[in-house]
């Protein structure tokens, strides 16, 4: 981290845990409100300016308590005040919830393994996962199902994090597929996402052992996940039972399972797509740049606008046009929808989210080949 | 209620984040029967609250034409209701959790169905919402559900109740109506002891006092639904109660840190601050609070923290960190309600599983000291519990547990039961007392009968009298029954002349009163065994019907099995493996069974097997399913 990197931090760290705004400690700092900003967008400033104002700077980190809440928001100066007064946002009440299942998988598994898609949900849960084991590593790895027809964007992205974080990395890849030549033009997306997800999870899982996997699926996003446990079980052939679910009661989860049966822990169950953006924001957390609306090449297919992202999609006649596009959710690229936009940063991606007036998963055509798809697709294994 | 969620391009986004951050969650449950409106209720909040996309809606319609029970209208109940199987039956069936948001609160609704059998879905929504919103149907008042709902929601914990008396449009928006309903349902409340009951009419379906007053109902006094969720205060005072962190992990990463994680149940903590662990006793000071985002200053209830200790004392998973001053109790014996959520019944004396919020132990329920009707709450006896019922038990635990009472503490009051077998969850407990004072901790004054220790084993003790000529292949069929329950993990034992006549009986000969003897004292050791919980397999000619019914009389009823191994005597005589007949026939041995001492066959043996029509392996497997089918081999 340069210098100039770590003063923006702890200035803004300075400012939330004052209650002041960035601009006033920008003030307090350079005498220059909007310095902060402009170092942030890339600015400079001389090197006597930099040490003044971290002079000023460990002064009023001195003066500020220490922050309060998992978030480090606001707190008033009397402490024995601020826990009555100041109650858990529902971020912080979501934030708390997933490390308390990560946790108790953890603690009550033998050998769990969180499936990392490197969407944005996913990518929460990567960011919740250091939390909860924090200053420890997380003790699981990571899998990542990989079709080999994601965005090359976000393997890039995906290899950067997990080094980054230092988190091990298991990549599966369903090579009976591969051989067979299932693609998503050849096969059509039913046969292909059961192959090249569904079968491969299973085998990715069956091969490591895994007893536990989290992953990161979410109650709004899906009438049947409305109804799916927290810790759901999957019978030996990875089969889902939703008739047969057992009852979870407060923030006990019961963890035990037969030979042979596996669970599938949903540690942000709970979090909306509002939530999981308000939480990368608050966090500051990284996404896949193919959320970030570029221009990109793309053909239409059925309604759909899809990128060309390789040399592997077929054509057929068409010619790729460039339009600044973004995608909503991640998946396959032939099977992902991307929606026009010109939402270049976090920000703007949030506000077009909130104006958004068609719900994230339209963009993902799996979900549209029958009536109740989703239930169905899980009870045959796909997660 | 605000229109919230969406805002125009020109604001802020990061000044509306900054706000939405900040907002609080509201946990609640809706409860009603079957055709109150929940489900309606609920589409309606999701519509109202704009948080209904346009595509949902677009599936949404043309769901309607298909399941759709309101006509041309759009059924909001559709949007709730998840599972493909539910929908075609037209019922909601287990619990679905839905969101909304509006500008002050997220919320967390969990819509669970109210009819009888689906109790334990009720409680499952229950156990983690602050607030529960009743329905109930207008024209019909308050019901037995509405009782039953209510009791269910109190003995969770739940302090808080909306009372939605919902569908007013069919009764005209009638004030008496309302007003009759009111005051009936706070009538029954009363002993529930609720801190607020809220009655709003509404209905669902025409949006009347949903998300804002309605004209309808100009006489109604009180506020409309969501605004009355938007702002009720249900913080309760977790944060005033003695500090509590049951430790879920202990976060030892290298040499120089060992921190224990876990989620405050109640209290606060700061550095500095003296602790106590429950059960070990250890006492400590709090060094640090570390999070990812810095050391806190000071953490309260819900937050999932690190808390490391000024000594290295042993705390591993399954402690709880208590305040120094206010210890939780620790026992192995307490009463609590129970809720049974399985097909298979709760018996007393059978062994569970029992997990706390962070911690597994062996658990037996000694005795239900009542069942509470969810319908009357009255007090009824019982001994067993089924699937949705309630009870009042006291249980032993193979470990003594920290807790609080569940009226005191919701997170270190509660526990699951789960099934040692299938490890299904089948039980949610309540803890009320303890049976005894946290320091005695004595285990030996609990009584141990037959049942016990049979319960312990997962199985009926009873004794398998195998009888029949020498040479009938009563052993070889003994010892394979044996074999095969011991695979089945089965506790057993065999008693046989070889066994028997060398030890115990070796004072004995066979003269008949030697005989009578012999039988008498193996129908007494094999009681004892069998009082011990065992299957007990004894395998003797005892030739007569006196001696049988003797050795019958002293077992209780159903645990003496009578095995006839009826293979006939030229069978024995020709297989002679012993070459006793041969020497029997030549006069050499006297009083041989069959040859010059009478046998007197079995009238109704439980089971009758002939060896020379069956392999022995398939006589085996005939009377290890006559146990299974008893259910001898499960408890």
């Amino acid at each position: 981290m340069s210098e100039i990197s770590s003063i923006i931090e702890r200035a803004k760290s300075a400012a939330e845990s004052t209650g002041l705004s960035v601009s006033t400690v920008s003030r307090k700092l350079f005498n220059d409100g909007k310095a902060i900003a402009r170092l942030e967008s890339g600015g400079q400033c001389t090197l006597k300016t930099l040490e003044t104002a971290k002079e000023r700077l460990a002064a009023l980190e001195a003066e500020a308590p220490a922050p309060v809440g998992a978030s480090g928001s606001t707190s008033p100066a009397a402490t024995g005040e601020i826990i009555s007064k100041q109650r858990m946002t529902h971020l912080d009440r979501l934030e708390a919830e997933a490390i308390h299942i990560m946790r108790e998988v953890v603690a009550e598994t033998e050998n769990p393994v969180m499936l990392y898609s490197i969407g944005k949900d996913s990518t929460v849960m990567l960011h919740l996962a250091r939390k909860a084991f924090y200053p420890g590593k997380a003790p699981f790895p990571l899998m990542h199902i990989d079709t080999t027809w994601n965005f090359r964007e976000t393997i890039e992205f995906r290899d950067a994090v997990v080094k980054e974080l230092g988190f091990d990395l298991i990549v599966h890849i369903n090579e009976d597929g591969v051989r067979q030549g299932i693609t998503p033009f050849s096969h059509g997306s039913q046969i292909y996402t059961d192959v090249m997800l569904t079968q491969s999870l299973r085998q990715g899982l069956d091969k490591h052992g895994f007893d536990a996997a989290f992953g990161g699926g979410r109650r709004d996003e899906e009438k049947s996940r409305a109804k799916e446990r927290i810790l759901s079980f999957r019978s030996p052939g990875h089969r889902w039972d939703p008739k047969n679910q057992r009852p979870e009661l407060w923030s006990i989860y019961n963890a035990r399972i037969s030979n042979g049966q596996t669970i599938r822990a949903f540690p942000i169950s709970n979090w909306t797509e509002l939530d999981i953006w308000q939480y990368i924001y608050r966090e500051n957390i990284k996404l896949p740049g193919v959320y970030f609306a570029e221009e990109r090449p793309v053909i239409e297919r059925d309604g759909v606008m899809l990128m060309v992202d390789d040399d592997r999609m077929p054509l057929d006649g068409q010619t790729p046009r460039n339009e600044m596009v973004r995608f909503r959710t991640l998946g396959c690229y032939p099977l992902t929808g991307a929606n026009q936009s010109t939402a270049t940063t976090l920000p703007d991606v949030i506000q077009e989210m909130l104006l958004a007036r068609s719900s994230e998963r339209e963009g993902r055509v799996i979900d549209h080949d029958q009536s109740a798809s989703m239930e169905k697709k899980k009870q045959e294994g796909y997660f | 209620m605000s229109q919230t969620t969406l805002i125009k391009p020109s604001d802020d986004v990061a000044e509306y984040l900054r706000a939405h951050e900040n907002k609080g969650l509201l946990r609640f449950i809706t409860c009603g029967s079957v055709d109150d409106g929940k489900s309606t209720l609920i589409g309606r909040l999701l519509y109202d609250s704009k948080l209904i996309y346009d595509d949902q809606l677009a599936a949404l319609e043309s769901d309607t034409k298909k399941h759709g029970t309101q006509g041309e209208k759009i059924d909001f109940a559709l949007l709730v209701d998840g599972l493909a199987a539910e929908r075609e039956q037209g019922i909601t069936i287990d619990v679905a959790y839905r969101f909304f948001s509006t500008e002050k609160r997220k919320f967390i609704v969990a819509d669970t169905p109210g009819h009888e059998q689906y109790t334990r879905n009720m409680a499952t929504g229950a156990s983690t919402a602050d607030l529960a919103v009743i329905l109930i149907d207008a024209r019909r008042g308050v019901l037995t559900q509405t009782r039953r709902h209510s009791y269910i929601v109190s003995l969770l914990g739940i302090r808080h109740i909306v009372v939605a008396i919902n569908k007013m449009d069919l009764v005209g928006y009638s004030e008496t109506t309302f007003n009759a309903i009111e005051a009936e349902y706070r009538a029954f409340a009363e002993e529930l002891g609720f801190e607020s009951i809220v009655c709003i009419p509404m209905s669902a379906l025409e949006g009347d006092n949903i998300t804002a007053k309605s004209a309808k109902t100009p006489w109604h006094n009180g506020p409309a639904l969501l605004p009355y969720l938007e702002t009720v205060d249900v913080r309760g005072d977790a944060v005033d109660k003695a500090f509590r962190l049951p430790v879920q992990w202990v976060n030892r990463p290298n040499l120089d840190f060992r921190g224990f994680s876990g989620t405050i149940a109640s209290g606060s903590v700061k550095p500095g601050d003296e602790i106590v662990v429950v059960p070990s006793a250890k006492r400590s000071r709090v060094k640090s609070i570390v999070t990812m985002d810095g050391d806190l200053a000071e953490a309260g209830p819900d937050m999932a923290v690190t808390v490391t200790l000024e000594d290295e004392i042993d705390i591993s998973r399954g402690d709880v960190i208590c305040a120094g001053n206010a210890p939780a109790e620790q026992t192995d014996q307490f009463a609590a309600h129970i809720l049974w959520m399985a097909e298979d019944k709760l018996y007393p004396g059978r062994q569970y599983l029992l997990k706390t919020a962070n911690r597994i132990v062996s658990a037996t329920a000694t005795e239900l000291k009542h069942k509470v009707n969810v319908n009357t709450l009255e007090h009824m006896s019982g001994k067993t519990l089924e699937l949705n019922e309630v009870g009042f038990c006291n249980f032993a635990l193979s470990a003594p547990i920290a807790f609080d009472s569940y009226k005191e503490n919701r997170k270190t009051g509660s526990f699951i039961l789960i099934d040692k077998r299938s490890n299904a969850t089948i039980g949610a407990g309540l803890i009320d007392f303890s049976l005894r004072r946290a320091q005695n901790v004595h285990w030996q004054d609990l009584d141990i009968d037959k049942k016990a220790r049979a319960n312990a084993k997962h199985q009926r003790p009873c004794v398998l009298w195998f009888t029949g000529l020498s040479g009938s292949g009563k052993s070889t069929v003994a010892n394979l029954v044996e074999k095969r329950l011991h695979d089945l993990g089965r506790h057993t034992y065999t008693l046989d002349g070889d066994n028997v006549r060398h030890g115990l009986n070796k004072d004995l000969g066979f003269t008949n009163e030697d005989r009578v003897e012999n039988i008498r004292r193996v129908a007494e050791a094999a009681k004892l065994m069998a009082d011990a919980g065992l299957i007990v397999c004894v395998s003797f000619i005892s030739p007569f019907q006196s001696e049988r019914r003797m050795a019958r009389d002293l077992m209780a009823d159903g645990e003496f099995v009578e095995v006839y191994i009826s293979t006939p005597l030229e069978v024995c005589e020709r297989r002679d493996v012993k070459g006793l007949y041969v020497k029997a026939r030549r006069g050499e041995i006297k009083n041989f069974t069959g040859i010059d001492s009478p046998y007197e066959a079995p009238q109704s043996a439980e089971i009758d097997v002939d060896t020379s029509d069956i392999a022995a392996a398939d006589a085996a497997d005939q009377i290890v399913e006559y146990l299974r089918e008893r259910g001898y081999l499960s408890v």
